[in-house]
Protein backbone atom coordinates (compact mmCIF):
# COMPACT_ATOMS: atom_id res chain seq x y z
CA UNK A 1 0.00 0.00 0.00
CA UNK A 2 1.58 3.19 -1.19
CA UNK A 3 1.99 6.54 0.74
CA UNK A 4 -1.21 8.06 -0.98
CA UNK A 5 -0.53 11.69 -0.81
CA UNK A 6 -4.43 12.73 -1.85
CA UNK A 7 -5.65 11.16 0.87
CA UNK A 8 -2.25 12.86 3.12
CA UNK A 9 -3.55 16.52 1.54
CA UNK A 10 -7.02 16.08 2.18
CA UNK A 11 -6.50 15.56 5.46
CA UNK A 12 -4.13 18.14 6.09
CA UNK A 13 -6.59 20.81 5.08
CA UNK A 14 -9.29 19.20 6.51
CA UNK A 15 -11.73 21.50 9.21
CA UNK A 16 -11.01 18.87 11.31
CA UNK A 17 -7.34 18.50 11.47
CA UNK A 18 -7.04 22.58 11.95
CA UNK A 19 -9.95 22.46 14.31
CA UNK A 20 -7.79 19.73 16.25
CA UNK A 21 -4.53 21.75 15.76
CA UNK A 22 -6.23 24.79 17.38
CA UNK A 23 -7.54 22.85 20.12
CA UNK A 24 -3.76 21.40 20.65
CA UNK A 25 -2.35 24.96 20.45
CA UNK A 26 -5.04 26.44 23.49
CA UNK A 27 -4.59 23.62 25.34
CA UNK A 28 -0.73 24.10 25.59
CA UNK A 29 -1.02 27.84 26.05
CA UNK A 30 -3.42 27.54 28.61
CA UNK A 31 -1.62 24.87 30.44
CA UNK A 32 1.79 26.70 30.21
CA UNK A 33 -0.02 29.91 31.52
CA UNK A 34 -1.57 28.16 33.81
CA UNK A 35 1.97 26.25 35.10
CA UNK A 36 4.18 29.69 34.63
CA UNK A 37 1.44 31.08 37.21
CA UNK A 38 1.96 28.16 39.56
CA UNK A 39 5.16 28.00 39.68
CA UNK A 40 5.70 31.44 40.08
CA UNK A 41 3.74 30.89 43.10
CA UNK A 42 5.38 27.37 44.41
CA UNK A 43 9.14 29.55 43.69
CA UNK A 44 7.67 32.65 45.71
CA UNK A 45 6.64 29.70 48.38
CA UNK A 46 10.23 28.08 48.20
CA UNK A 47 11.41 31.06 50.35
CA UNK A 48 8.73 32.23 52.15
CA UNK A 49 9.87 32.81 56.32
CA UNK A 50 7.52 30.62 57.34
CA UNK A 51 8.27 26.60 57.18
CA UNK A 52 4.80 25.25 56.75
CA UNK A 53 4.50 27.31 53.43
CA UNK A 54 8.35 26.29 52.54
CA UNK A 55 7.25 22.28 52.99
CA UNK A 56 4.07 22.50 51.50
CA UNK A 57 5.58 23.79 48.39
CA UNK A 58 8.55 21.26 48.26
CA UNK A 59 5.42 18.51 48.69
CA UNK A 60 4.06 19.65 45.78
CA UNK A 61 6.75 19.93 43.84
CA UNK A 62 8.01 16.23 44.88
CA UNK A 63 4.07 15.20 44.15
CA UNK A 64 3.87 16.54 40.46
CA UNK A 65 7.50 15.75 39.44
CA UNK A 66 6.68 11.88 40.48
CA UNK A 67 3.27 11.44 38.35
CA UNK A 68 3.19 10.66 35.22
CA UNK A 69 1.17 13.18 33.33
CA UNK A 70 -0.88 10.71 31.78
CA UNK A 71 -1.75 8.70 34.86
CA UNK A 72 -2.67 12.54 36.27
CA UNK A 73 -5.10 13.29 33.05
CA UNK A 74 -7.37 9.34 33.77
CA UNK A 75 -7.00 11.03 37.15
CA UNK A 76 -8.23 14.42 36.61
CA UNK A 77 -11.22 13.03 34.23
CA UNK A 78 -12.33 9.21 35.54
CA UNK A 79 -10.91 9.76 39.23
CA UNK A 80 -12.56 13.57 40.45
CA UNK A 81 -16.04 12.89 39.41
CA UNK A 82 -16.61 9.72 41.33
CA UNK A 83 -14.75 11.88 44.08
CA UNK A 84 -17.60 14.79 43.85
CA UNK A 85 -20.42 15.68 42.22
CA UNK A 86 -19.30 19.06 41.19
CA UNK A 87 -16.98 17.21 38.70
CA UNK A 88 -20.58 15.31 37.01
CA UNK A 89 -21.59 18.47 35.68
CA UNK A 90 -21.76 19.19 31.94
CA UNK A 91 -18.87 22.53 32.30
CA UNK A 92 -16.21 19.88 33.69
CA UNK A 93 -15.53 19.28 29.68
CA UNK A 94 -12.16 16.68 28.73
CA UNK A 95 -10.21 20.60 27.94
CA UNK A 96 -10.43 21.86 31.73
CA UNK A 97 -9.35 18.37 33.14
CA UNK A 98 -6.32 18.25 30.93
CA UNK A 99 -5.84 22.27 31.38
CA UNK A 100 -6.18 21.54 35.06
CA UNK A 101 -3.61 18.17 34.90
CA UNK A 102 -1.07 19.71 32.79
CA UNK A 103 -0.49 23.05 34.25
CA UNK A 104 -0.28 21.03 38.16
CA UNK A 105 2.21 18.79 36.63
CA UNK A 106 4.03 21.39 34.64
CA UNK A 107 3.52 23.94 37.47
CA UNK A 108 5.91 21.84 39.33
CA UNK A 109 8.69 22.18 36.65
CA UNK A 110 8.52 25.66 35.98
CA UNK A 111 8.70 26.33 39.81
CA UNK A 112 12.46 25.07 39.48
CA UNK A 113 12.81 27.14 36.56
CA UNK A 114 11.70 30.50 37.94
CA UNK A 115 13.44 30.01 41.20
CA UNK A 116 16.35 29.59 40.00
CA UNK A 117 15.67 32.57 37.65
CA UNK A 118 14.74 35.00 40.67
CA UNK A 119 17.64 33.77 42.30
CA UNK A 120 20.13 33.84 39.86
CA UNK A 121 19.55 38.22 39.92
CA UNK A 122 22.42 39.83 41.45
CA UNK A 123 22.12 40.69 45.49
CA UNK A 124 22.96 44.10 44.54
CA UNK A 125 19.71 45.16 42.53
CA UNK A 126 17.53 44.49 45.31
CA UNK A 127 19.66 46.11 47.49
CA UNK A 128 19.72 49.38 45.41
CA UNK A 129 15.70 49.21 44.57
CA UNK A 130 15.26 49.17 48.54
CA UNK A 131 17.69 52.59 48.91
CA UNK A 132 15.81 54.29 46.44
CA UNK A 133 12.62 53.45 48.86
CA UNK A 134 10.81 50.57 46.87
CA UNK A 135 8.91 48.28 48.61
CA UNK A 136 9.34 44.68 48.41
CA UNK A 137 6.47 44.31 45.90
CA UNK A 138 8.10 46.95 43.86
CA UNK A 139 11.48 45.62 44.16
CA UNK A 140 10.20 41.90 42.57
CA UNK A 141 7.84 43.32 40.33
CA UNK A 142 9.87 46.38 38.88
CA UNK A 143 13.51 45.27 39.46
CA UNK A 144 14.04 41.46 39.85
CA UNK A 145 10.94 39.81 37.63
CA UNK A 146 12.29 41.60 33.81
CA UNK A 147 15.58 40.07 35.21
CA UNK A 148 14.33 36.87 35.88
CA UNK A 149 12.31 36.93 32.99
CA UNK A 150 15.17 36.74 31.18
CA UNK A 151 17.06 33.92 32.48
CA UNK A 152 13.77 32.38 32.70
CA UNK A 153 12.68 32.96 29.18
CA UNK A 154 15.32 29.92 27.33
CA UNK A 155 14.10 26.87 29.22
CA UNK A 156 10.36 28.46 29.36
CA UNK A 157 9.97 28.12 26.16
CA UNK A 158 11.41 24.55 25.30
CA UNK A 159 8.77 23.80 28.25
CA UNK A 160 5.83 24.91 26.30
CA UNK A 161 7.20 22.93 22.84
CA UNK A 162 7.38 20.27 25.15
CA UNK A 163 3.91 20.80 26.43
CA UNK A 164 2.54 21.28 23.33
CA UNK A 165 3.84 17.59 22.21
CA UNK A 166 1.99 16.77 25.99
CA UNK A 167 -1.04 18.32 25.00
CA UNK A 168 -1.20 15.00 22.69
CA UNK A 169 -1.92 13.04 25.96
CA UNK A 170 -5.50 14.35 26.28
CA UNK A 171 -6.65 11.95 23.31
CA UNK A 172 -7.00 9.29 26.21
CA UNK A 173 -9.54 11.53 27.80
CA UNK A 174 -11.81 12.03 24.77
CA UNK A 175 -10.26 15.43 23.94
CA UNK A 176 -10.89 15.74 19.87
CA UNK A 177 -7.30 17.81 19.71
CA UNK A 178 -4.70 16.66 16.92
CA UNK A 179 -4.08 13.31 17.86
CA UNK A 180 -7.73 12.58 18.61
CA UNK A 181 -8.03 13.85 15.62
CA UNK A 182 -5.62 11.00 13.46
CA UNK A 183 -6.93 8.43 15.40
CA UNK A 184 -10.35 8.80 14.91
CA UNK A 185 -10.14 9.12 10.72
CA UNK A 186 -7.62 5.86 11.31
CA UNK A 187 -9.85 4.21 12.66
CA UNK A 188 -12.03 4.37 9.75
CA UNK A 189 -9.80 4.26 6.82
CA UNK A 190 -6.40 2.52 8.40
CA UNK A 191 -4.82 5.09 6.52
CA UNK A 192 -2.37 5.49 9.06
CA UNK A 193 0.73 6.51 7.56
CA UNK A 194 -1.46 9.63 5.95
CA UNK A 195 -3.27 10.15 8.83
CA UNK A 196 -0.34 9.90 10.86
CA UNK A 197 1.81 12.47 8.52
CA UNK A 198 -0.65 15.16 8.89
CA UNK A 199 -1.02 15.45 12.14
CA UNK A 200 3.11 15.17 12.33
CA UNK A 201 3.03 18.26 9.70
CA UNK A 202 0.65 20.22 12.13
CA UNK A 203 3.22 19.62 14.89
CA UNK A 204 6.13 20.53 13.09
CA UNK A 205 4.43 23.76 11.72
CA UNK A 206 3.26 24.65 15.52
CA UNK A 207 6.72 24.02 17.05
CA UNK A 208 8.57 26.03 14.50
CA UNK A 209 6.22 29.35 14.74
CA UNK A 210 6.66 28.94 18.55
CA UNK A 211 10.74 28.79 17.85
CA UNK A 212 10.73 32.25 15.85
CA UNK A 213 8.54 33.47 18.32
CA UNK A 214 10.77 32.41 21.00
CA UNK A 215 13.74 34.12 19.33
CA UNK A 216 11.79 37.32 18.56
CA UNK A 217 10.65 37.26 22.58
CA UNK A 218 14.41 36.68 23.68
CA UNK A 219 15.97 39.41 21.49
CA UNK A 220 13.63 41.98 23.31
CA UNK A 221 15.85 41.03 26.41
CA UNK A 222 18.97 42.20 25.00
CA UNK A 223 19.17 45.64 26.91
CA UNK A 224 20.98 47.69 24.42
CA UNK A 225 19.81 50.45 22.77
CA UNK A 226 20.96 49.14 18.96
CA UNK A 227 19.41 45.93 18.70
CA UNK A 228 21.51 42.97 18.36
CA UNK A 229 21.62 39.61 18.63
CA UNK A 230 22.12 37.74 22.14
CA UNK A 231 25.46 35.85 21.68
CA UNK A 232 27.12 33.39 24.63
CA UNK A 233 28.44 35.75 27.19
CA UNK A 234 31.84 34.78 27.16
CA UNK A 235 32.10 35.75 23.34
CA UNK A 236 29.91 39.31 23.77
CA UNK A 237 31.64 42.53 24.34
CA UNK A 238 28.92 43.99 26.54
CA UNK A 239 28.59 41.49 29.14
CA UNK A 240 26.49 41.43 32.19
CA UNK A 241 25.92 44.75 33.79
CA UNK A 242 28.25 45.66 36.51
CA UNK A 243 31.24 44.70 34.79
CA UNK A 244 33.70 47.41 35.21
CA UNK A 245 36.00 46.54 32.39
CA UNK A 246 34.51 48.00 29.19
CA UNK A 247 35.50 51.40 28.39
CA UNK A 248 33.29 52.96 25.50
CA UNK A 249 32.91 56.08 24.02
CA UNK A 250 34.91 59.48 25.96
CA UNK A 251 32.95 62.06 26.37
CA UNK A 252 33.24 65.33 28.78
CA UNK A 253 33.72 65.12 32.56
CA UNK A 254 31.74 67.64 34.46
CA UNK A 255 33.55 70.99 35.42
CA UNK B 1 18.58 76.56 69.98
CA UNK B 2 21.52 75.27 67.85
CA UNK B 3 20.20 73.00 65.05
CA UNK B 4 20.69 69.38 65.40
CA UNK B 5 23.67 67.30 63.45
CA UNK B 6 21.69 66.14 60.05
CA UNK B 7 23.10 62.43 61.27
CA UNK B 8 23.52 61.36 64.46
CA UNK B 9 24.87 57.47 65.30
CA UNK B 10 24.82 56.61 68.85
CA UNK B 11 26.07 53.76 70.24
CA UNK B 12 25.79 51.24 67.06
CA UNK B 13 25.82 47.92 67.75
CA UNK B 14 25.57 44.72 64.83
CA UNK B 15 26.30 41.17 65.37
CA UNK B 16 26.75 38.29 62.36
CA UNK B 17 26.46 34.97 64.33
CA UNK B 18 27.37 36.07 67.35
CA UNK B 19 30.51 37.64 65.99
CA UNK B 20 30.72 41.38 66.75
CA UNK B 21 30.59 43.39 63.62
CA UNK B 22 30.35 47.06 65.09
CA UNK B 23 31.06 47.58 68.89
CA UNK B 24 29.14 50.74 69.56
CA UNK B 25 29.97 53.40 66.90
CA UNK B 26 29.08 56.81 67.57
CA UNK B 27 29.99 59.67 65.11
CA UNK B 28 28.24 62.95 63.90
CA UNK B 29 27.81 64.79 60.42
CA UNK B 30 26.95 68.51 60.54
CA UNK B 31 24.60 69.58 57.60
CA UNK B 32 26.58 69.94 54.23
CA UNK B 33 29.86 68.40 55.82
CA UNK B 34 31.62 65.61 54.27
CA UNK B 35 32.86 62.76 56.09
CA UNK B 36 35.35 60.61 54.88
CA UNK B 37 35.32 56.85 56.36
CA UNK B 38 38.65 54.88 56.10
CA UNK B 39 39.69 51.73 57.69
CA UNK B 40 41.19 48.24 56.74
CA UNK B 41 38.62 45.55 54.98
CA UNK B 42 35.95 44.00 56.94
CA UNK B 43 36.55 46.44 59.43
CA UNK B 44 32.66 47.03 58.81
CA UNK B 45 32.13 50.34 56.99
CA UNK B 46 30.01 48.26 54.39
CA UNK B 47 27.85 47.33 57.36
CA UNK B 48 27.84 51.12 59.07
CA UNK B 49 26.51 52.17 55.77
CA UNK B 50 23.30 49.44 55.39
CA UNK B 51 22.41 50.33 59.21
CA UNK B 52 22.07 54.23 58.00
CA UNK B 53 20.52 53.70 54.62
CA UNK B 54 18.40 51.19 56.66
CA UNK B 55 18.98 48.34 54.49
CA UNK B 56 19.34 46.15 57.33
CA UNK B 57 18.06 46.59 61.01
CA UNK B 58 21.12 47.32 63.83
CA UNK B 59 21.23 45.19 67.29
CA UNK B 60 21.04 48.20 69.02
CA UNK B 61 21.95 52.04 69.12
CA UNK B 62 20.38 55.13 67.42
CA UNK B 63 20.48 56.86 63.98
CA UNK B 64 18.73 60.13 63.67
CA UNK B 65 18.74 62.02 61.07
CA UNK B 66 18.00 65.41 61.92
CA UNK B 67 17.13 64.93 65.07
CA UNK B 68 14.62 62.33 64.32
CA UNK B 69 15.39 59.05 65.10
CA UNK B 70 14.80 56.37 61.54
CA UNK B 71 14.36 53.17 61.65
CA UNK B 72 12.63 52.37 64.28
CA UNK B 73 9.67 52.62 66.02
CA UNK B 74 8.69 53.44 69.77
CA UNK B 75 11.01 54.78 72.12
CA UNK B 76 14.83 55.54 71.46
CA UNK B 77 15.79 52.78 74.39
CA UNK B 78 13.45 50.22 73.08
CA UNK B 79 14.71 49.40 69.74
CA UNK B 80 11.87 47.76 67.39
CA UNK B 81 12.63 47.75 63.63
CA UNK B 82 10.16 50.14 61.93
CA UNK B 83 7.46 47.90 59.84
CA UNK B 84 9.11 47.60 56.00
CA UNK B 85 6.66 50.24 54.60
CA UNK B 86 7.90 52.55 56.80
CA UNK B 87 11.32 52.03 56.65
CA UNK B 88 10.75 52.12 52.71
CA UNK B 89 9.57 55.50 52.89
CA UNK B 90 12.65 57.01 55.27
CA UNK B 91 15.22 55.49 53.06
CA UNK B 92 14.00 58.11 50.13
CA UNK B 93 15.88 60.31 52.28
CA UNK B 94 19.11 58.72 52.15
CA UNK B 95 20.75 58.30 48.93
CA UNK B 96 23.08 55.18 48.49
CA UNK B 97 26.10 54.67 46.24
CA UNK B 98 27.82 51.35 45.89
CA UNK B 99 30.68 49.74 45.27
CA UNK B 100 29.31 47.46 42.56
CA UNK B 101 27.30 50.50 40.80
CA UNK B 102 23.78 48.00 40.69
CA UNK B 103 22.37 49.60 38.15
CA UNK B 104 19.01 48.00 36.72
CA UNK B 105 20.56 46.40 33.59
CA UNK B 106 17.02 46.18 31.61
CA UNK B 107 16.58 49.93 32.13
CA UNK B 108 18.98 52.82 30.03
CA UNK B 109 20.26 55.56 31.74
CA UNK B 110 17.56 57.92 31.95
CA UNK B 111 15.06 54.74 32.99
CA UNK B 112 17.56 54.38 35.93
CA UNK B 113 17.14 57.53 37.38
CA UNK B 114 14.07 57.56 37.04
CA UNK B 115 12.99 54.30 38.38
CA UNK B 116 12.98 55.90 41.98
CA UNK B 117 10.67 59.06 41.09
CA UNK B 118 7.85 57.12 38.98
CA UNK B 119 7.65 54.20 41.80
CA UNK B 120 8.92 55.61 44.64
CA UNK B 121 7.31 59.37 44.79
CA UNK B 122 4.54 58.68 42.25
CA UNK B 123 6.38 61.46 39.80
CA UNK B 124 4.10 61.85 36.41
CA UNK B 125 6.57 59.99 33.69
CA UNK B 126 7.18 63.20 31.81
CA UNK B 127 8.17 65.22 34.52
CA UNK B 128 10.18 62.34 35.65
CA UNK B 129 12.05 62.14 32.52
CA UNK B 130 13.15 65.71 32.35
CA UNK B 131 14.36 65.88 35.99
CA UNK B 132 16.38 63.12 35.09
CA UNK B 133 17.57 64.29 32.03
CA UNK B 134 18.57 66.75 33.89
CA UNK B 135 20.15 65.05 36.55
CA UNK B 136 22.80 63.04 34.02
CA UNK B 137 23.67 66.28 32.82
CA UNK B 138 24.60 67.62 35.98
CA UNK B 139 26.82 64.02 36.23
CA UNK B 140 28.03 64.81 32.31
CA UNK B 141 26.19 62.00 30.73
CA UNK B 142 23.33 63.78 28.48
CA UNK B 143 25.20 62.19 25.70
CA UNK B 144 24.86 58.59 27.21
CA UNK B 145 21.18 59.31 28.38
CA UNK B 146 19.59 56.30 26.17
CA UNK B 147 22.68 53.84 26.67
CA UNK B 148 21.70 50.65 28.66
CA UNK B 149 23.85 49.70 31.28
CA UNK B 150 26.13 47.07 29.74
CA UNK B 151 26.93 49.71 27.17
CA UNK B 152 28.91 52.52 29.82
CA UNK B 153 31.59 52.65 31.20
CA UNK B 154 32.27 51.71 35.27
CA UNK B 155 33.10 55.39 35.61
CA UNK B 156 29.90 56.05 33.92
CA UNK B 157 27.75 53.95 35.30
CA UNK B 158 28.64 54.90 38.52
CA UNK B 159 27.39 58.44 37.41
CA UNK B 160 24.61 57.35 36.46
CA UNK B 161 24.04 55.18 39.91
CA UNK B 162 24.69 58.90 41.66
CA UNK B 163 22.13 60.97 39.68
CA UNK B 164 19.69 58.19 40.20
CA UNK B 165 20.05 58.44 44.19
CA UNK B 166 20.30 61.98 43.44
CA UNK B 167 17.13 62.58 41.93
CA UNK B 168 15.39 61.57 44.66
CA UNK B 169 16.80 65.13 46.91
CA UNK B 170 18.42 62.95 49.46
CA UNK B 171 19.17 65.09 52.58
CA UNK B 172 22.29 62.30 53.02
CA UNK B 173 24.44 60.59 50.65
CA UNK B 174 26.00 57.52 51.41
CA UNK B 175 28.90 56.36 49.53
CA UNK B 176 30.65 53.09 49.66
CA UNK B 177 33.80 52.53 47.83
CA UNK B 178 32.56 54.21 44.83
CA UNK B 179 35.97 53.86 42.84
CA UNK B 180 36.84 50.25 44.27
CA UNK B 181 35.60 49.05 41.01
CA UNK B 182 36.60 51.25 38.89
CA UNK B 183 40.15 50.77 36.22
CA UNK B 184 42.39 53.70 37.54
CA UNK B 185 41.34 55.66 34.44
CA UNK B 186 37.60 56.28 35.11
CA UNK B 187 38.34 56.95 38.98
CA UNK B 188 39.00 60.54 38.06
CA UNK B 189 35.43 61.20 36.94
CA UNK B 190 33.46 59.81 39.44
CA UNK B 191 35.35 61.68 41.69
CA UNK B 192 34.78 65.34 39.66
CA UNK B 193 31.10 64.09 40.21
CA UNK B 194 31.65 63.62 44.20
CA UNK B 195 33.32 66.81 44.55
CA UNK B 196 31.06 68.75 42.94
CA UNK B 197 28.05 67.40 44.97
CA UNK B 198 30.57 68.33 47.60
CA UNK B 199 30.82 72.03 46.85
CA UNK B 200 26.93 72.05 45.87
CA UNK B 201 26.78 71.76 50.01
CA UNK B 202 25.56 67.91 49.81
CA UNK B 203 25.99 66.02 53.32
CA UNK B 204 27.92 62.65 52.45
CA UNK B 205 29.50 60.11 54.29
CA UNK B 206 32.03 58.22 52.09
CA UNK B 207 33.64 54.72 52.67
CA UNK B 208 36.35 55.83 50.80
CA UNK B 209 40.50 54.57 50.05
CA UNK B 210 41.41 57.50 47.88
CA UNK B 211 43.46 59.33 50.89
CA UNK B 212 43.63 62.63 47.85
CA UNK B 213 39.97 63.02 47.67
CA UNK B 214 40.18 62.32 51.53
CA UNK B 215 42.14 65.08 52.32
CA UNK B 216 40.62 67.51 49.70
CA UNK B 217 37.03 67.09 50.00
CA UNK B 218 36.66 65.79 53.39
CA UNK B 219 35.85 67.58 56.57
CA UNK B 220 36.17 65.14 58.75
CA UNK B 221 38.28 62.03 58.07
CA UNK B 222 37.46 58.70 60.86
CA UNK B 223 39.56 55.60 60.89
CA UNK B 224 37.36 52.97 61.34
CA UNK B 225 38.71 49.55 62.60
CA UNK B 226 37.26 46.25 64.04
CA UNK B 227 34.05 47.63 64.26
CA UNK B 228 34.63 51.07 66.25
CA UNK B 229 35.55 54.79 65.10
CA UNK B 230 39.41 54.86 66.27
CA UNK B 231 40.32 58.17 65.64
CA UNK B 232 38.13 60.86 63.54
CA UNK B 233 39.46 64.61 62.93
CA UNK B 234 39.70 67.07 60.18
CA UNK B 235 41.63 66.25 57.88
CA UNK B 236 44.76 68.31 58.47
CA UNK B 237 45.25 66.81 61.78
CA UNK B 238 43.85 63.33 61.26
CA UNK B 239 46.37 62.86 58.19
CA UNK B 240 49.42 65.09 59.28
CA UNK B 241 49.68 64.59 63.07
CA UNK B 242 47.80 61.48 64.06
CA UNK B 243 47.00 60.91 67.64
CA UNK B 244 46.57 57.21 67.47
CA UNK B 245 49.31 54.56 66.72
CA UNK B 246 46.64 52.80 65.10
CA UNK B 247 46.12 55.48 62.47
CA UNK B 248 49.69 56.07 61.51
CA UNK B 249 50.26 52.14 61.63
CA UNK B 250 46.92 52.60 58.90
CA UNK B 251 48.77 55.52 56.93
CA UNK B 252 52.13 54.38 56.50
CA UNK B 253 50.53 51.34 54.98
CA UNK B 254 48.32 53.49 52.44
CA UNK B 255 51.20 55.53 51.83
N1 LIG C 1 25.38 39.53 55.96
C1 LIG C 1 26.47 39.16 56.66
N2 LIG C 1 26.51 37.95 57.28
C2 LIG C 1 27.58 37.57 58.00
N3 LIG C 1 28.69 38.30 58.14
C3 LIG C 1 28.73 39.51 57.54
C4 LIG C 1 27.63 39.99 56.77
N4 LIG C 1 27.95 41.21 56.30
C5 LIG C 1 29.19 41.48 56.75
N5 LIG C 1 29.67 40.47 57.50
C6 LIG C 1 30.98 40.43 58.17
O1 LIG C 1 31.14 41.64 58.87
C7 LIG C 1 32.46 42.10 58.77
C8 LIG C 1 32.49 43.52 58.26
O2 LIG C 1 32.09 43.52 56.92
P1 LIG C 1 31.95 44.84 56.06
O3 LIG C 1 31.07 45.80 56.76
O4 LIG C 1 31.57 44.46 54.70
O5 LIG C 1 33.45 45.39 56.08
P2 LIG C 1 34.14 46.47 55.16
O6 LIG C 1 33.11 47.13 54.33
O7 LIG C 1 34.79 47.42 56.12
O8 LIG C 1 35.17 45.76 54.35
C9 LIG C 1 33.22 41.12 57.90
O9 LIG C 1 33.94 40.26 58.73
C10 LIG C 1 32.12 40.39 57.18
O10 LIG C 1 32.52 39.07 56.93
MG1 LIG D 1 32.94 47.17 52.25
Amino acid sequence: MAFDSTIFFDQLFSEAYLRGALLSLSLAIASQIGAVIIGFGLALGKSSKFAVVRSLCTSYIWFFRAVPALLLLLLMWNGLPQLSPVFQKEWYSPFLAAFIGLALAEGAFMAEIIRSALMSVDDGQQLAARALGMTRGQVLFKVVLPQATRVALPPTGNEFIGMVKYTSLASVISLQELLTTAQMGVAVTFRYAEYYAAATVYYLVIVSVLMLLQNRVERRFTWTSTPTRRRFPALSRAGAAGSPKQTTTQEKVPA
Amino acid sequence: MKTPPLLEVQNLHKSYNNVEVLGGVDFTVRRGQVKALLGPSGSGKSTILRMISLLEPADSGTILLDGEPIGVIGGRVDVRPAPERVLARQRTAIGMVFQKFNLFPHLDATRNVMSGLTTVLKVPKKEAREQALEMLDRVGLSARAHAYPAELSGGQQQRVAIARALVMKPKLMLFDEPTSALDPELVREVLDVMEKLASDGMTMVVVTHEMRFARSVASEVALFDSGQIVEQAPPDRFFDAPEHERTRRFLAHMH
